[in-house]
Protein backbone atom coordinates (compact mmCIF):
# COMPACT_ATOMS: atom_id res chain seq x y z
CA UNK A 1 0.00 0.00 0.00
CA UNK A 2 0.99 3.47 -0.64
CA UNK A 3 2.37 5.14 3.02
CA UNK A 4 4.93 8.10 4.06
CA UNK A 5 6.37 4.93 5.93
CA UNK A 6 9.04 3.15 5.32
CA UNK A 7 9.15 -0.85 4.86
CA UNK A 8 10.71 -1.15 8.17
CA UNK A 9 8.74 1.91 9.86
CA UNK A 10 5.50 -0.13 8.94
CA UNK A 11 6.60 -3.02 10.81
CA UNK A 12 7.74 -1.44 13.55
CA UNK A 13 4.25 0.78 14.02
CA UNK A 14 2.64 -2.80 13.55
CA UNK A 15 4.60 -4.19 16.52
CA UNK A 16 4.14 -1.04 18.67
CA UNK A 17 0.11 -1.07 17.34
CA UNK A 18 -0.25 -4.82 18.85
CA UNK A 19 0.85 -3.51 22.07
CA UNK A 20 -1.36 -0.58 22.05
CA UNK A 21 -2.35 2.82 22.28
CA UNK A 22 -0.57 5.25 24.67
CA UNK A 23 -3.05 6.51 27.64
CA UNK A 24 -1.51 10.13 26.57
CA UNK A 25 -3.20 12.89 25.05
CA UNK A 26 -1.46 12.47 21.75
CA UNK A 27 -0.79 8.54 21.05
CA UNK A 28 0.48 8.71 17.14
CA UNK A 29 2.50 11.27 18.35
CA UNK A 30 4.73 8.60 20.41
CA UNK A 31 4.47 6.36 17.84
CA UNK A 32 6.08 8.58 15.02
CA UNK A 33 8.82 9.49 17.71
CA UNK A 34 9.80 5.87 18.32
CA UNK A 35 10.02 5.48 14.01
CA UNK A 36 11.27 8.45 13.43
CA UNK A 37 8.18 9.67 11.76
CA UNK A 38 5.78 12.55 11.84
CA UNK A 39 2.20 12.03 13.61
CA UNK A 40 0.44 12.90 10.15
CA UNK A 41 1.99 9.83 8.81
CA UNK A 42 1.31 7.35 11.14
CA UNK A 43 -1.81 8.15 11.16
CA UNK A 44 -2.60 7.95 7.88
CA UNK A 45 -1.05 5.23 7.50
CA UNK A 46 -2.96 3.54 10.35
CA UNK A 47 -5.96 5.31 8.59
CA UNK A 48 -4.88 2.98 5.24
CA UNK A 49 -4.81 -0.22 7.04
CA UNK A 50 -8.53 0.41 8.57
CA UNK A 51 -10.07 0.82 5.24
CA UNK A 52 -8.29 -1.94 3.72
CA UNK A 53 -9.53 -4.09 6.13
CA UNK A 54 -6.39 -4.77 8.13
CA UNK A 55 -8.11 -4.66 11.43
CA UNK A 56 -10.73 -6.62 12.79
CA UNK A 57 -11.50 -3.82 15.26
CA UNK A 58 -9.99 -0.87 16.69
CA UNK A 59 -11.01 -0.38 20.51
CA UNK A 60 -10.92 -1.90 23.63
CA UNK A 61 -9.91 -5.40 24.56
CA UNK A 62 -11.53 -7.05 27.81
CA UNK A 63 -10.96 -9.41 30.08
CA UNK A 64 -14.78 -10.75 29.65
CA UNK A 65 -14.30 -12.70 32.79
CA UNK A 66 -13.29 -9.84 35.05
CA UNK A 67 -16.20 -7.41 33.64
CA UNK A 68 -18.59 -10.49 35.37
CA UNK A 69 -19.67 -12.30 31.77
CA UNK A 70 -18.86 -15.76 32.87
CA UNK A 71 -20.48 -17.90 30.82
CA UNK A 72 -20.21 -18.35 27.41
CA UNK A 73 -21.75 -21.22 24.61
CA UNK A 74 -21.26 -22.23 21.40
CA UNK A 75 -24.40 -22.98 20.05
CA UNK A 76 -24.40 -25.73 17.47
CA UNK A 77 -27.06 -26.33 14.74
CA UNK A 78 -27.52 -28.55 11.95
CA UNK A 79 -28.94 -25.94 9.40
CA UNK A 80 -30.20 -27.52 5.73
CA UNK A 81 -27.84 -26.14 3.16
CA UNK A 82 -30.35 -24.13 0.80
CA UNK A 83 -30.99 -22.16 3.94
CA UNK A 84 -28.15 -22.31 6.48
CA UNK A 85 -26.80 -18.64 4.63
CA UNK A 86 -30.67 -17.35 5.16
CA UNK A 87 -30.70 -18.42 8.74
CA UNK A 88 -26.81 -17.61 9.29
CA UNK A 89 -27.37 -13.72 8.45
CA UNK A 90 -30.69 -13.63 10.81
CA UNK A 91 -28.77 -15.10 13.75
CA UNK A 92 -25.74 -12.80 12.93
CA UNK A 93 -27.43 -9.80 13.32
CA UNK A 94 -29.49 -10.94 16.36
CA UNK A 95 -28.69 -9.42 19.82
CA UNK A 96 -26.38 -11.46 21.94
CA UNK A 97 -24.40 -13.38 19.34
CA UNK A 98 -21.41 -12.22 19.42
CA UNK A 99 -19.77 -14.44 16.42
CA UNK A 100 -21.92 -16.31 14.05
CA UNK A 101 -20.05 -18.75 11.57
CA UNK A 102 -21.03 -21.94 9.11
CA UNK A 103 -18.55 -24.86 9.33
CA UNK A 104 -18.10 -27.93 7.20
CA UNK A 105 -20.01 -31.09 8.97
CA UNK A 106 -17.82 -34.56 9.32
CA UNK A 107 -18.66 -37.93 9.39
CA UNK A 108 -18.59 -37.54 13.60
CA UNK A 109 -20.09 -34.19 13.41
CA UNK A 110 -23.45 -32.82 12.37
CA UNK A 111 -23.86 -29.44 12.79
CA UNK A 112 -22.60 -26.80 10.36
CA UNK A 113 -23.78 -23.42 11.70
CA UNK A 114 -22.06 -22.22 15.38
CA UNK A 115 -22.94 -19.23 17.30
CA UNK A 116 -21.13 -18.17 20.36
CA UNK A 117 -23.60 -16.51 23.32
CA UNK A 118 -22.02 -14.34 26.20
CA UNK A 119 -23.69 -13.88 29.26
CA UNK A 120 -23.27 -13.19 33.47
CA UNK A 121 -24.02 -16.65 33.90
CA UNK A 122 -25.21 -19.88 32.42
CA UNK A 123 -28.82 -19.50 33.30
CA UNK A 124 -28.93 -16.35 31.58
CA UNK A 125 -27.03 -17.57 28.33
CA UNK A 126 -29.64 -20.72 28.53
CA UNK A 127 -32.37 -18.75 28.09
CA UNK A 128 -31.75 -16.63 25.71
CA UNK A 129 -30.30 -19.04 23.39
CA UNK A 130 -33.87 -20.67 23.83
CA UNK A 131 -35.64 -17.46 23.10
CA UNK A 132 -33.16 -17.14 19.91
CA UNK A 133 -34.28 -20.51 19.00
CA UNK A 134 -38.11 -19.93 19.15
CA UNK A 135 -37.80 -16.63 17.74
CA UNK A 136 -36.15 -17.80 14.31
CA UNK A 137 -37.95 -20.89 14.51
CA UNK A 138 -35.29 -23.25 14.78
CA UNK A 139 -36.22 -25.67 18.09
CA UNK A 140 -36.84 -28.44 15.73
CA UNK A 141 -33.58 -28.61 13.93
CA UNK A 142 -30.83 -30.74 15.64
CA UNK A 143 -28.84 -28.14 18.04
CA UNK A 144 -26.70 -28.75 20.85
CA UNK A 145 -25.74 -26.10 23.60
CA UNK A 146 -21.37 -26.37 24.34
CA UNK A 147 -20.99 -24.79 27.67
CA UNK A 148 -17.67 -24.22 28.75
CA UNK A 149 -16.88 -24.83 31.76
CA UNK A 150 -13.24 -23.78 31.86
CA UNK A 151 -10.73 -21.96 29.85
CA UNK A 152 -6.89 -22.88 29.89
CA UNK A 153 -5.42 -20.61 27.20
CA UNK A 154 -6.64 -17.37 25.99
CA UNK A 155 -4.74 -14.88 24.08
CA UNK A 156 -5.64 -11.91 21.05
CA UNK A 157 -4.80 -12.74 17.36
CA UNK A 158 -1.23 -10.92 17.27
CA UNK A 159 0.70 -11.55 14.29
CA UNK A 160 4.82 -11.28 15.25
CA UNK A 161 5.45 -12.27 11.56
CA UNK A 162 7.29 -10.22 9.20
CA UNK A 163 6.13 -9.05 6.34
CA UNK A 164 4.81 -6.04 5.26
CA UNK A 165 1.17 -4.95 5.27
CA UNK B 1 -17.85 -0.57 38.36
CA UNK B 2 -20.04 2.61 38.43
CA UNK B 3 -22.58 4.01 35.66
CA UNK B 4 -19.60 6.48 34.23
CA UNK B 5 -17.48 2.85 33.96
CA UNK B 6 -20.43 1.53 32.17
CA UNK B 7 -20.54 4.39 29.48
CA UNK B 8 -17.23 4.61 29.03
CA UNK B 9 -16.51 0.86 28.35
CA UNK B 10 -19.72 0.45 26.26
CA UNK B 11 -18.60 3.32 23.87
CA UNK B 12 -15.24 2.03 23.68
CA UNK B 13 -16.31 -1.56 22.36
CA UNK B 14 -17.15 0.18 19.36
CA UNK B 15 -14.52 1.70 18.49
CA UNK B 16 -11.35 4.36 19.15
CA UNK B 17 -12.10 7.23 17.37
CA UNK B 18 -8.55 7.43 14.82
CA UNK B 19 -7.80 10.98 15.28
CA UNK B 20 -4.62 12.86 16.67
CA UNK B 21 -6.33 13.17 20.12
CA UNK B 22 -8.44 10.18 20.60
CA UNK B 23 -9.24 10.55 24.29
CA UNK B 24 -9.78 14.12 24.10
CA UNK B 25 -12.91 13.22 21.56
CA UNK B 26 -14.30 10.40 23.66
CA UNK B 27 -14.26 13.60 26.80
CA UNK B 28 -16.68 15.11 24.02
CA UNK B 29 -18.62 12.43 23.67
CA UNK B 30 -18.81 11.36 26.89
CA UNK B 31 -19.24 14.87 28.36
CA UNK B 32 -16.23 14.84 30.16
CA UNK B 33 -12.85 15.31 31.01
CA UNK B 34 -9.88 13.47 28.87
CA UNK B 35 -8.30 13.38 32.08
CA UNK B 36 -10.68 11.82 33.77
CA UNK B 37 -10.58 9.17 30.71
CA UNK B 38 -7.25 8.33 31.15
CA UNK B 39 -7.20 8.27 34.37
CA UNK B 40 -10.17 5.46 34.64
CA UNK B 41 -8.57 3.75 32.16
CA UNK B 42 -5.03 3.04 33.47
CA UNK B 43 -6.95 2.16 36.92
CA UNK B 44 -9.07 -0.69 34.83
CA UNK B 45 -5.61 -1.77 32.95
CA UNK B 46 -3.75 -1.94 36.28
CA UNK B 47 -6.35 -4.05 37.72
CA UNK B 48 -6.36 -6.29 34.99
CA UNK B 49 -10.30 -5.29 33.12
CA UNK B 50 -8.77 -4.51 30.44
CA UNK B 51 -5.90 -5.65 28.43
CA UNK B 52 -4.89 -3.24 25.94
CA UNK B 53 -6.33 -0.13 23.61
CA UNK B 54 -5.79 -0.56 19.66
CA UNK B 55 -6.39 -2.42 16.72
CA UNK B 56 -6.59 -6.41 16.69
CA UNK B 57 -5.22 -7.15 13.71
CA UNK B 58 -7.17 -9.36 11.09
CA UNK B 59 -5.15 -12.53 10.52
CA UNK B 60 -6.69 -14.00 7.66
CA UNK B 61 -5.94 -10.28 5.93
CA UNK B 62 -2.00 -10.40 6.46
CA UNK B 63 -1.71 -14.17 4.97
CA UNK B 64 -2.52 -16.08 7.99
CA UNK B 65 -5.24 -18.39 9.20
CA UNK B 66 -7.31 -19.41 11.48
CA UNK B 67 -9.50 -22.86 12.68
CA UNK B 68 -11.42 -24.15 15.05
CA UNK B 69 -10.53 -27.81 16.42
CA UNK B 70 -11.90 -30.37 19.07
CA UNK B 71 -10.91 -33.44 20.54
CA UNK B 72 -12.27 -36.18 22.56
CA UNK B 73 -9.87 -36.52 25.60
CA UNK B 74 -10.13 -39.08 27.83
CA UNK B 75 -10.82 -37.40 31.54
CA UNK B 76 -7.71 -39.55 32.76
CA UNK B 77 -5.53 -37.81 30.62
CA UNK B 78 -7.35 -34.38 30.34
CA UNK B 79 -4.40 -32.55 32.17
CA UNK B 80 -1.38 -33.96 30.04
CA UNK B 81 -3.04 -33.03 27.05
CA UNK B 82 -3.70 -29.74 27.89
CA UNK B 83 -0.40 -28.99 29.17
CA UNK B 84 0.96 -30.38 25.68
CA UNK B 85 -1.43 -28.55 23.62
CA UNK B 86 -1.00 -25.11 25.67
CA UNK B 87 2.75 -25.08 24.69
CA UNK B 88 2.32 -25.26 20.93
CA UNK B 89 2.17 -21.38 20.20
CA UNK B 90 -0.43 -22.19 17.45
CA UNK B 91 -3.12 -22.47 19.96
CA UNK B 92 -4.45 -19.41 20.82
CA UNK B 93 -7.28 -20.46 23.12
CA UNK B 94 -8.61 -23.43 24.53
CA UNK B 95 -11.54 -24.26 26.46
CA UNK B 96 -13.40 -27.23 27.77
CA UNK B 97 -16.29 -27.88 26.54
CA UNK B 98 -19.39 -29.92 28.32
CA UNK B 99 -19.96 -32.45 24.83
CA UNK B 100 -18.28 -36.11 23.38
CA UNK B 101 -15.73 -33.30 21.82
CA UNK B 102 -14.28 -31.88 25.47
CA UNK B 103 -11.47 -29.90 24.16
CA UNK B 104 -11.62 -26.91 21.63
CA UNK B 105 -9.13 -24.86 20.37
CA UNK B 106 -8.68 -22.41 17.69
CA UNK B 107 -5.03 -22.18 15.68
CA UNK B 108 -3.74 -19.67 14.32
CA UNK B 109 -0.91 -19.81 12.22
CA UNK B 110 0.86 -17.65 9.90
CA UNK B 111 -0.37 -19.39 6.63
CA UNK B 112 -3.15 -22.30 5.86
CA UNK B 113 -0.30 -25.01 5.67
CA UNK B 114 0.60 -23.79 9.16
CA UNK B 115 -2.60 -25.28 9.88
CA UNK B 116 -2.15 -28.48 8.53
CA UNK B 117 1.27 -28.62 9.93
CA UNK B 118 -0.33 -28.05 13.82
CA UNK B 119 -2.85 -30.78 13.47
CA UNK B 120 -0.87 -33.08 12.45
CA UNK B 121 2.04 -32.22 15.27
CA UNK B 122 -0.95 -32.28 17.80
CA UNK B 123 -2.08 -35.21 16.72
CA UNK B 124 1.71 -37.07 17.07
CA UNK B 125 1.72 -35.61 20.15
CA UNK B 126 -1.36 -36.89 21.59
CA UNK B 127 -2.29 -39.64 19.80
CA UNK B 128 -5.98 -38.18 19.42
CA UNK B 129 -7.38 -37.34 16.54
CA UNK B 130 -8.19 -33.44 15.79
CA UNK B 131 -11.63 -32.61 14.49
CA UNK B 132 -10.87 -29.77 12.04
CA UNK B 133 -13.90 -27.25 11.28
CA UNK B 134 -12.26 -24.16 9.41
CA UNK B 135 -15.04 -21.54 9.09
CA UNK B 136 -16.49 -21.29 5.31
CA UNK B 137 -18.57 -18.52 6.01
CA UNK B 138 -18.42 -15.69 8.66
CA UNK B 139 -21.86 -13.91 9.23
CA UNK B 140 -20.40 -11.60 12.38
CA UNK B 141 -18.09 -11.04 14.26
CA UNK B 142 -18.32 -8.41 17.15
CA UNK B 143 -17.13 -9.39 19.99
CA UNK B 144 -19.29 -6.76 22.27
CA UNK B 145 -20.70 -7.22 25.77
CA UNK B 146 -23.43 -4.41 26.82
CA UNK B 147 -22.14 -3.87 30.29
Amino acid sequence: MNSALSIAQQQQLRRMLENGLALTSRPYQVFAEQINSTEQAVIEHVQGLEEQGFFRRFGIVVKHRALGINANVMLVMDIEDERVHQVGEALGEAPGVNLCYRRPRRPDWPYNLFCMVHGRDRQAVEAHVIELLQQHNLQQRPHHLLFSTRAFKQRGGRYNQTGTI
Amino acid sequence: MDEFDRHLLNRLQHGLPLVRDPWGALAEELDCSAERIRQRLQELLDDGTLTRFGPMFDIEQLGGAFTLAAMTVPEQRFAEVTELLNNIPAVAHNYRREHAFNMWFVLACPSPEGIQHSIAEIEALTGLSVLNLPKEKTYHVGLHFPL
